[in-house]
């Protein structure tokens, strides 16, 4: 339960710090850390438009959508805090429950029949598939190398012992900073900033919502940054006390931000067709992975 | 001769124009006034005449600063071969002459509407009823952009033809913001209202349209502008290309999401306009060109100013430039992305940056130069791959030539008392909102009746034309105004074929055309 209050607490701040990172790095002051969440509350204070075209679909996709996100931050563990609940295999339930949120979030832009919406809908759809692979190599190794298939005690077994697995545990680091990074639609995949639909990828499929609904669409991605933020802060956790386990933590969510922010700041995002090739060498970092806990298991 | 040569923005009586028969006139235009690879149409219009149309042509040529002239006399109740079959250039010429005077061109490959419909023969046709190009297919989808926009840009709409990610065809239509502009020019008005009027052809190029409306103004009175309004005139011009080129590589960063590019142009752009500013105050340079004088004559103080902001302006721009350049994500973007070919480019009749990016040299400070261009000796600045790379790459250098023109004007700013010109010698001094002191506007002289001028100027964007007819009373009879992006919406729509749709909006910013100038 603590886990959740820590993840709900550092998705308050992770968006205002990417904003601040990105402006003071433009040479402006920009807003206060905490706009983001003003804008949400603003945004909560507000009615929905609808489209006359959309169906029941487009109205409950974006409740389901912010559902599937808690859903999936309650598995996560903070350290040795356990998640709200823990099973054997909670990582499939993880990453399905994301991909059914992504899901409802598709065909609700689909539901509203414009060709924007269907583009971004087609490029959200083939970036996410392409980083699943990642994704689930990723943990099957992690589970090969701890024997373990729930978050809760992969982390808690993971101790690196040998170089191999520093190695390993920094590869993993990356590996879900960049599918963090391809699941919250930034750089340098997609411009959350842009105002240019045709480039777009996750801004134009919810270009329809508006008012309470964009609301809980925002909120849901807050929230995902920070669940990324604590799958990766759980690598340097180990079994460290509460409040270290706390600091370690925040440190971790900070650091994350800065740096995406910073490397929204310093580069031009990728041309379009260049993203799968981008994506999928997040696979092949995951295989390495793979290869290396074959080896550190001796069964190569 | 069945045509008369002319030099830039040179008088003629309306009478030498040469009048044939349409039949010989298109024989004229493809086989003699185009034959060469440097000639280009730069106007080609109609005027209701002596009971019928007479169409206009008037082509450059860049090889000996000539423009050539010639008129044929048709009807709209007949129906002529078309030119632009064998000449794309003139395809849009022709459909504006469909559209105002319901002449029908034979064999032009798609003669639709223009603009907007408030002055057109037809007045039947709608908006609605705009004839898109479709394509019948299951597998193809098409996308239609605007005219309302997400950013801050003009009413356009764009209809995409595309296979999933990849543009096969992309049609333009503008015309939403056709305010009649050339017919505003022919009601009785002062010279004031004139220039106004020439300023806000397109808000970005104030000072190319309006320094093109005051040479031909000039020249319909006779009037022989001084050192000083040439010189301010050459400088406005230069400084304006310098704004908006600063401008416009800011937002293609914007595109690309390169922050850090946005943000330093952005920035850098901003000292150039506050220039203006404090020039003449406006910062895009309104009421700074008037035809036969200025109320505000550059001064040596003002130069001293303008030196120092360009100290500091120049070490920024070439380190963000240098960033740019050398940064593989923001090369990845330009390069390859939006080609157009020197041949593409040459059989459309681009001008300006677009037709300098593909490698054809097309500069008006060259090849029909006026003002101060003779002195500065201008050499075009010319990219040869026709791409985003290109067209970023020419506005970059064009910006280190500006900078070398003006400091070099700098060098031998005139006395300020040759700023007035001989009609108006009590000129009140400059302040930041004169309401007062347009006395050398008041006693200017008249248009000579019956006369024929034909000006050109190369504003940031590329070859702006402005043409004028008097009756033998001395009133306009015909005013044709011609922006840059009437020729080179076509290259757009030839620059995003087979490119992605993601990357239309750095395609389009990279050509920067304007939707006003195009629809008057």
């Amino acid at each position: 339960m603590i886990s959740l209050l820590f993840i709900l607490l550092a998705s308050l701040f992770f968006s205002g710090i990417i904003i601040r990172t990105k402006s003071l790095a433009s040479g402006r002051k920009g807003p206060g850390i905490m706009q983001p969440v003003k804008d949400i509350l603003r945004l909560f204070r507000k009615g929905s438009v609808m489209s006359r075209t959309t169906s029941l679909v487009f109205q409950v996709a974006p409740s389901i959508y912010l559902a599937s996100v808690i859903m999936a931050i309650l598995v996560v563990p903070v350290g040795s805090l356990p998640g709200v609940f823990s099973f054997r295999g909670d990582f499939v339930f993880f990453a399905y429950a994301l991909a059914l949120g992504k899901f409802f979030c598709i065909i609700a832009a689909l539901d509203t029949g414009s060709s924007f919406e269907g583009m971004g809908a087609s490029r959200e759809a083939l970036f996410s598939m392409l980083a699943e692979p990642a994704f689930f190599i990723l943990m099957g190794s992690l589970a090969l190398l701890t024997g373990h298939t729930s978050f809760q005690d992969m982390f808690a077994a993971l101790h690196f012992g040998s170089y191999v697995s520093y190695m390993l545990g920094v590869l993993a680091t990356l590996v879900l900073i960049l599918i963090a990074m391809i699941e919250n639609s930034r750089m340098p995949v997609d411009d959350p900033k842009t105002h240019l639909e045709l480039t777009m990828v996750h801004e134009v499929m919810i270009l329809d919502n508006s008012g309470f609904d964009l609301g809980l669409i925002l909120s849901a991605g807050h929230l995902k940054f920070a669940m990324y933020g604590a799958l990766i802060a759980n690598f340097f956790t180990g079994n460290l006390s509460v409040p270290l386990t706390l600091a370690v933590f925040l440190g971790t969510q900070v650091f994350c931000a800065v740096a995406i922010g910073l490397t929204e700041s310093f580069m031009a995002r990728y041309r379009m067709n260049h993203n799968p090739q981008f994506i999928f060498t997040l696979s092949s970092v995951a295989l390495l992975i793979f290869f290396g806990v074959l080896v550190i298991l001796g069964r190569i | 001769m069945m045509y008369v040569s002319v030099k830039n923005h040179q008088r003629i009586p309306f009478s030498d124009i040469p009048v044939t028969e349409y039949g010989a006139f298109r024989e004229l235009i493809l086989h003699e006034l185009m034959a060469n690879p440097d000639d280009h149409c730069v106007q080609y219009f109609g005027v209701p005449m002596d009971g019928g149309i007479r169409l206009i042509v008037c082509v450059a040529r860049d090889s000996n600063s000539d423009i050539r002239i010639s008129s044929c006399q048709a009807s709209s109740e007949n129906t002529y071969p078309s030119c632009a079959a064998s000449k794309p250039a003139l395809e849009k010429f022709e459909r504006e002459i469909t559209e105002l005077y319901n002449i029908q061109f034979e064999g032009h490959p798609w003669n639709k509407p223009v603009r907007y419909p408030w002055n057109r023969a037809m007045q039947e046709q709608r908006m609605e009823q705009y004839p898109f190009y479709t394509i019948d297919s299951e597998e193809l989808h098409e996308v239609g952009v605007g005219p309302v926009h997400a950013g801050i840009i003009e009413p356009g709409h764009f209809r995409f033809i595309c296979n999933g990610e990849q543009i096969l065809h992309m049609e333009t239509q503008l015309g939403y913001q056709h305010r009649g502009i050339e017919s505003l020019f022919l009601k009785p008005g002062s010279v004031l209202q004139k220039a106004t009027l020439a300023e806000n052809i397109a808000g970005d190029t104030a000072v190319g349209h309006t320094t093109c409306f005051a040479h031909l103004w000039e020249s319909l009175c006779g009037f022989e502008p001084s050192a000083q309004l040439k010189y301010s005139r050459t400088l406005a011009l230069e400084l304006e290309r310098i704004a908006i080129h600063t401008g416009g590589l800011s937002a293609m960063c914007a595109d690309i999401g390169y922050q850090l590019g946005n943000s330093v142009f952005g920035r850098l752009r901003t000292p150039v306009i506050n220039f203006f500013q404090q020039w003449c105050g406006n910062r895009v340079a309104k009421s700074l060109i008037r035809p036969f004088g200025t109320h505000f004559p550059f001064t040596p103080e003002l130069g001293q100013t303008l030196s120092a902001m360009f100290d500091r302006y120049e070490p920024d721009f070439l380190e963000m430039c240098h960033e740019l350049f050398k940064l593989p994500s923001a090369l990845s973007r330009f390069e390859k992305t939006g080609v157009v070919s020197l041949e593409q480019a040459a059989e459309i009749g681009a001008v300006g940056v677009a037709a300098r990016m593909s490698g054809l040299c097309r500069d008006i400070r060259a090849s029909h130069p006026d003002d101060l261009y003779p002195e500065l000796q201008h050499t075009p600045i010319v990219k040869h791959h026709g791409d985003v790379y290109s067209r970023t790459k020419v506005r970059k250098q064009e910006i280190e030539q500006s900078l070398a023109h003006i400091r070099q004007l700098l060098t031998r700013i005139p006395a300020p008392e040759d700023g007035l010109s001989a009609s108006a010698p009590e000129v009140q001094a400059p302040g930041p909102y004169p309401h007062s002191g347009h006395a050398f506007l008041h006693q200017s002289p008249a248009p000579a009746p019956g006369m024929f001028v034909l000006s050109l100027v190369e504003g940031w964007r590329g070859e702006i034309c402005h043409c004028a007819i008097t009756d033998p009373q001395g009133a306009l009879v015909c005013y044709k105004v011609k922006d840059p992006s009437f020729h080179n919406w076509l290259a757009l729509a030839l620059a995003v074929r087979n490119n992605e749709i993601s990357d239309f909006p750095i395609c389009n910013k990279s050509f920067d055309l304007s939707y006003c100038g195009h629809d008057l």
